[in-house]
């Protein structure tokens, strides 16, 4: 098996996979069936696709109501239109009815780099997982997209994955490792207790690579893998706190509403946890390719690590 | 039934939602009454569905996308067995399901609606699930014409006709009132018969608060393969001669006299049709 892969690919495999299984399986599109990868999809069930050109909002009603009459539609968008210009449907038709839909939210935070800020999705986090009744994901390797997918295609609740456009080094070294239930996160590293460095997505390879510069220089941290944005796994996240006293979250998101503020949501109660929230600040993007502009926001790898230093020294 | 045991069941019908909002102290009272009689055809004479089939997967489906005219649904379903009618005197009291707009914690309510714009794609999805599964059920949705101005019902409509679904009727209450004045002056969405034929529909218009009219158009086979949309030109209001055609009773609560007054044209219709 190859130790890197793109995440649509694989949800692709693992929608094909399912459906094989479960013929109740849609996938729905909005002109978007390109840029999901599902090419190989269409080719095996050309049946099992349903295009609703562009127009988001009512792939994800029409979803619901193929959901309430049976089905189990998946939504595949770009992650941008997917939820904010669907949100309300997403709101109403997949949350509060409570409709087995899935969506997909592709080439999601700053893969879209150079297109702009109209196709980012910086802010996807803050508003799906503010929404009762909606499961929030982002997965990191091609081992856990296809764990979290065999757990999707059989679950009856809504849910919203975020994925990236660019391929994944692995994380994990089997499926069952990356991803376990909703509600789970992985302790992947643990160096000692510097420091706790937590992320998700494609935010955790960046993560994983500081935690290691950091001991070669002798600090020591830990590496918690999220996964489930939400529902959070609070029990980990305590447990965590009990061991080290600074924590930094990394995410491919704004600073405003993220991980970072999923993590000091469950931490702040206690106190004695200092966290520090790597993202996005709360101004226009900067235009540039996704490894440039991570470095630029200091998201990279030596960025992470030097700002983990900083706290760990307390300067 | 029969159309005067139907016309005197949307009286009644209308009665019971004005006592109902009175009680509450609020309520869509112009809207309910507009399309009462499109509710009683449908659940009476139309909808393969009753409280003991809503689970079946052949029943056919009603959506209400125009989900402020909850009170004359949930009075038409408790009528019809769905639920007692006892539990209607929790309508909008704390910690009541049976709230100002319809929720599937209600037997008899399919889906979530209220945010306009949702019901006709609620329901392509339902229509096109019953093309795939080869189920002859047919999906009814109700919308408003003020509604008519969210983007989300073209998206809707064109999808509709795009998949050419003819197990799908759109029933637009067109009273041509909304909460600010008339349809045409705030968001002139007219011609919507024209519009509906341009999406791909078979549109039928028909008289709204006839009972033959509707019972006879909602029941007539579609041999066309489109969806259809019957334009029912409906009276705001209808049945109470005060509330009538005025766009400020879109959701007044009676006062005392008022509510007197409704009561009592109510319950003549009432007699008048009992006596017929």
């Amino acid at each position: 098996m190859s130790n890197q892969a793109k995440i649509g690919n694989v949800l692709c495999e693992s929608l094909i996979n399912a459906t094989n299984n479960d013929k109740n399986i849609f996938a729905i599109t909005s002109d978007s069936r390109g840029s999901a990868s599902l090419a190989p999809f269409v080719e095996k069930f050309p049946d099992q696709i349903i295009e609703m050109g562009i127009a988001e909002q009512n792939s994800v009603t029409v979803a619901s109501g193929l959901a309430h009459s049976g089905k189990r539609p998946f939504v595949f968008s770009p992650a941008a239109f997917l939820t904010m210009r669907s949100i309300e449907q997403v709101k109403v038709d997949v949350t509060y009815s409570n409709s087995n839909v899935k969506l997909i939210g592709i080439s999601g935070g700053n893969s879209y780099s150079v297109l702009g800020a109209t196709h980012h999705s910086l802010q996807d986090l803050a508003i799906t997982r503010a929404l009762p009744n909606l499961q929030v994901y982002m997965p990191a390797d091609q081992h856990q997209a296809r764990s979290l997918m065999a757990y999707l295609a059989t679950s009856d609740h809504p849910a919203y994955v975020r994925i990236g456009k660019v391929a994944l080094p692995d994380v994990y070294q089997t499926d069952d490792a990356a991803f376990d239930s909703p509600g789970k996160a992985n302790l992947i590293k643990d160096y000692g207790n510097d420091a706790a460095l937590i992320s998700a997505g494609e935010t955790l390879n960046a993560t994983l690579e500081a935690a290691q510069n950091l001991h070669e220089q002798n600090i020591n941290v830990k590496v918690i893998d999220l996964v489930s944005i939400k529902p959070i796994d609070s029990a980990t996240l305590n447990v965590i706190a009990d061991q080290v006293d600074n924590i930094i979250t990394v995410e491919e998101h704004s600073k405003i509403g993220g991980l970072g503020s999923a993590v000091s949501e469950v931490l702040a109660p206690r106190g004695d946890t200092k966290i520090n929230i790597i993202g996005f600040p709360d101004e226009p993007v900067i235009a540039g390719s996704q490894a440039d502009v991570f470095k630029y926001y200091n998201m990279d790898a030596n960025g992470i690590a030097n700002a983990v230093k900083k706290q760990v020294e307390g300067r | 039934m029969d159309t005067k045991s139907l016309e005197l069941k949307a009286a009644e019908m209308r009665l019971a939602t004005w006592k109902m909002i009175y009680q509450a102290k609020t309520g869509h009272t112009g809207s309910d009454l507009s399309c009462a009689d499109i509710l009683v055809a449908l659940y009476h004479q139309v909808l393969k569905q009753t409280p003991e089939t809503f689970s079946d997967p052949d029943r056919d489906r009603y959506i209400q996308s125009k989900g402020h005219a909850v009170e004359i649904l949930y009075n038409v379903l408790a009528d019809r067995g769905y639920f007692p009618k006892s539990d209607l005197v929790s309508y909008s009291q704390f910690n009541s399901p049976y709230i100002g707009h319809p929720t599937n914690h209600i037997n008899g309510i399919e889906m979530n609606t209220g945010s306009l714009g949702h019901g006709l794609g609620l329901s392509v999805g339902i229509a096109l699930a019953g093309k795939i599964n080869h189920r002859d059920y047919h999906v009814y949705t109700l919308m408003g014409d003020g509604e008519q101005a969210e983007g989300s019902v073209w998206e809707a409509a064109m999808a509709a006709g795009n998949y050419h679904l003819d197990n799908l009727t759109a029933i637009i209450d067109h009273n041509r009132l909304q909460i600010s004045g008339p349809t045409t002056q705030v968001m002139n969405s007219e011609p919507l018969a024209e519009k509906y034929v341009a999406f791909g529909f078979d549109v039928v218009e028909i008289n709204g608060n006839n009972m033959s009219e509707l019972v006879e158009t909602l029941s007539s086979p579609n041999p066309t393969k489109k969806p259809r949309l019957i334009l029912a030109d409906t009276i705001k209001g209808r049945g109470i001669s005060f509330a009538e055609g005025k766009a400020n009773w879109h959701h007044k609560v009676p006062t005392e006299d008022e509510f007197n007054q409704g009561v009592n044209e109510l319950e003549l219709t009432i007699g008048g049709l009992k006596n017929e």
